[in-house]
């Protein structure tokens, strides 16, 4: 699964993540690297981006990004 | 040599708040070589000696991947200051406690300022600082910034650092450590590695760094074995060497928290969430942020913001009145009373015409930032603007650009893309703005017998060519820029610190006076000369503008303007005194119509308003451009860009008008062209309120949009494909 399907309210746990260089490693920088638990919190207004809380703090991730972060 | 404090820290950690607490009135505001983005220095505050604070940006990580990073990382490691001040958000330790973990690697003395720990202990959470301050072998200070509180006692520790009071450095899991030490001694024998620590080098080395590649020299014998290791410890751990780096950074930092943080509190909602419930709620969200973008485009542009342009403007007619009449009873010569009155007063007053404004948009900005709100609108509008190349952000630009290009494009500041900044700073002054409103006015009043779908017309071909640009545009060279992610911090809500928003303003204004003022002033007063003078130097009153450099200049332009259908040298005269002000296109025509008749068909004048719509904007609206490009290349690209659309369009206006109207009667403009101009607004006849098609323009976007995504939720198969 990727985290573009999880649905809001759901706490999952990342497991990979796809892509590389500067892509990959912005969103690690940014906390999510593997077996970091994942809370997917809302979606925006108008379908895209989504909102997550990651290491304690909120996080906004658009869709096609998301769909590079394997979860289960 | 002055002792250098360099203050790193993520963005949102109060890192600016801190700086101007440690600064006060001594910063000053650079740009880093070679790039846009701030510099700021400035004195410790309450230090006889020169103690040196530069404000690093903020950042997340110290990757070569961004502008910010690399000039941060750039700075500690090749101008090596004294000492680091780590400012760290507690209230978001683990994320921030990661660039940590990378400046200690630096070899610079460090000290870690620990922010809010307010929100912390209110949260009821306790972090144990002397045990953070063990493991990282750094002294730790916990701080308030915003409330002044804890400085003293961190700027102690920062001066009383010795250099060799280095932090310790975190240990990373065996196998890693077992290939940085391969690393390490592979390189121990280089020559070509610079000043750079060695358990520095070996990481970035590891990680295959790109940005170190032409730093360091490196023997290929040793080039291929470090591979080799690398390969081995990638294969060994099934990931790759930059992610392996990070995941370790976490697990420190992870190991770190154990010792040092104590969680009780949890799952409570608290204030900000329950805010940010009702702010992002996905069907008030829309309504919340028009609501809030009227109020301010109300203010600033509208009611405040307009009367302190009208007091500006009195009070430079005020002190011109004075030394005119001044000048006059001393029985200065004609042209020496224009040159001050009009050259040099006319020049800096339309410099400070736009600074109150300016600092009042400013203030709403600030205050949209410091709170919060400021990500959610990207996260809100992300996907509207997107699709044309443009931020989320780039909605409060355009939005201030219907009242005045200068605030617009000084608002694409909040930008962090340099693509997206570029691309809104270029595509702003298509919004048409308040000054171009009496040009279009003119004519509708004068060609166009009032017919009401000119003026809204002019709007919609605005925001068409905006829209059109920016997917244009987002696939030529210039902007396709490298992939990034669109992972965006979405801080907590904060009470805005009204004294950081003071700060934010007045440096915003006394940056446009001195950045963007002196290319307007010198503008203004070269056009002045231009007007005011026959090609032998004899000085001429306003109304012989016909005999002025300007109109020689004009006649040698007019074949240019040919093809759009207005090549006679009074229209482009009037397109030249448009770089002054755009409204100053109706008092040129009103000039020579007095004795030279001006005709236009309709299309014609249909064609001259879309190239007055479109074209490089007035000199404010220039310099506000290249202060904010920070480049002049960047801002000839643009100028030349919207000139370059705009003739084009208008040719393509003529053309088609001229095919389809063949027998269209040319009109001559006469009369009080200022009346009939100023009529036709008052008359309703041309648009009250620009926001009005703004918002619609958004609201078709969201519908639109709302509508295409059930669609596809419905056909789940047809999104697959």
């Amino acid at each position: 699964m990727t985290l573009k399907e999880i649905s809001c309210g759901k706490t999952v746990t990342v497991r990979k993540l796809e892509g590389e260089g500067a892509v990959k490693r912005r969103i690690m920088d940014m906390g999510l690297t593997k077996g970091v638990s994942v809370t997917v919190r809302k979606v925006a207004p108008l379908g895209d981006p989504i909102e997550i809380t990651v290491r304690g703090y909120e996080l906004s991730v658009r869709k096609e990004d998301a769909e590079k972060i394997i979860v289960e | 040599m002055p002792l250098r404090i360099a203050l790193a820290g993520n963005p949102n950690s109060g890192k600016t708040t801190l700086f101007n607490e440690l600064t006060g009135s001594t910063q000053y505001v650079g740009n880093w070589p070679g790039v846009t983005v701030e510099k700021k220095e400035g004195r410790l505050k309450g230090y006889k000696k020169d103690i040196m604070v530069v404000d690093l940006p903020g950042v997340y990580s110290l990757s070569p991947y961004t502008m910010e990073e690399v000039i941060a990382r750039d700075y500690l490691l090749q101008e090596k200051p004294e000492v680091i001040i780590n400012i760290v958000d507690a209230s978001n330790l683990e994320r921030n406690l990661y660039l940590t973990t990378q400046l200690q690697e630096l070899g610079i003395p460090m000290v870690v300022a620990l922010n809010m720990m307010d929100i912390v202990e209110k949260r009821g959470d306790v972090i144990d600082s002397e045990a953070l301050s063990k493991r990282l072998g750094c002294p730790v200070a916990p701080i308030s910034a915003a409330r002044a509180k804890g400085l003293d006692e961190l700027v102690n520790k920062a001066v009383s650092m010795k250099p060799s009071d280095l932090p310790a450095v975190s240990g990373f899991s065996d196998s890693i450590e077992k290939a940085l030490d391969q690393i390490c001694d592979v390189i121990k024998h280089e020559d070509g590695l610079g000043a750079y620590g060695l358990r520095w080098l070996a990481v970035k080395l590891f990680e295959r760094d790109q940005d170190l590649k032409g730093k360091v020299t490196i023997s290929d014998g040793a080039v291929n074995r470090i591979e080799a290791i690398i390969d081995k410890a990638e294969s060994d751990l099934d990931d790759d060497a930059e992610s392996l780096i990070t995941n370790e950074r976490y697990l420190v930092v992870a190991d770190l928290l154990k010792d040092a943080y104590k969680k009780t509190s949890r799952e409570k909602l608290s204030a900000s969430d329950k805010i940010d419930r009702v702010l992002t709620n996905r069907w008030l969200a829309l309504p919340i942020f028009f609501l809030i973008m009227w109020g301010v485009y109300t203010v600033a542009i509208q009611t405040v913001g307009d009367w302190t342009i009208g007091w500006v403007e009195e009070l430079i007619a005020w002190v011109s009145g004075g030394v005119e009449g001044l000048l006059v009873s001393w029985g200065t010569s004609d042209w020496l009373v224009s040159l001050v009155v009009n050259g040099i007063l006319g020049g800096i007053g339309s410099v400070l015409v736009f600074v109150p404004q300016l600092m009042i948009l400013y203030f709403f900005i600030s205050i949209l930032e410091d709170c919060g709100y400021m990500a959610r609108v990207a996260f809100i509008m992300d996907r509207i603007f997107r699709k044309f190349g443009l931020s989320g952000k780039s909605f409060i630009p355009m939005l201030i650009g219907t009242g005045c290009s200068v605030p617009g494009v000084t608002a694409s500041r909040t930008i962090e893309n340099d693509n997206d900044r570029r691309m809104t700073i270029m595509l702003t002054p298509f919004i048409p703005c308040g000054a171009k409103l009496p040009v279009f006015a003119m004519f509708v009043a004068l060609i166009f017998r009032d017919a009401t779908w000119v003026g809204p017309s002019m709007y919609l071909i605005g925001m068409i060519m905006v829209i059109l640009s920016g997917i244009v545009l987002k696939r030529t060279r210039l902007f396709r820029g490298k992939p990034a992610p669109f992972v965006m911090e979405l801080p907590n809500y904060k009470m805005p610190r009204l004294k950081g928003v003071a700060i934010h303003m007045w440096e915003k204004g006394k940056s446009f006076i001195i950045k963007a003022g002196t290319i307007i002033f010198a503008a203004c007063a070269v056009i002045w000369f231009l007007q005011s003078f026959s090609p032998s130097f004899a000085y001429l009153e306003p109304e012989q503008i016909d005999k002025s450099i300007l109109a020689a200049i004009g006649s040698l332009l007019a074949p240019i303007f040919v093809p759009l259908g207005f090549g006679n040298w009074a229209a482009s005269v009037a397109t030249l005194t448009g770089f002054v002000a755009k409204e100053l296109v109706v008092s040129t025509f009103s000039l020579v119509s007095a004795h030279t008749t001006i005709t236009f068909t309709p299309y014609s004048a249909y064609a001259y308003m879309v190239f007055i719509l479109l074209a490089a904007p007035c000199f404010a609206a220039i310099g506000a451009i290249r202060r904010e490009m920070g480049s002049w290349k960047w801002t000839g690209i643009a100028l030349g860009y919207q000139t370059g659309v705009a003739y084009v369009l208008a040719a393509i206006v003529n053309l088609v008008g001229s095919l389809l109207f063949p027998n269209a009667e040319p009109i001559q403009l006469t009369g009080s062209l200022e009346e009939a101009s100023e009529g036709a607004i008052t008359s309703a006849a041309i648009l009250q309120n620009p926001m009005i098609y703004v918002l619609g323009a958004v609201l078709l976007a969201v519908l639109f949009i709302g509508v295409f995504s059930r669609f596809k939720k419905v056909n789940p198969a047809r999104s697959q494909a």
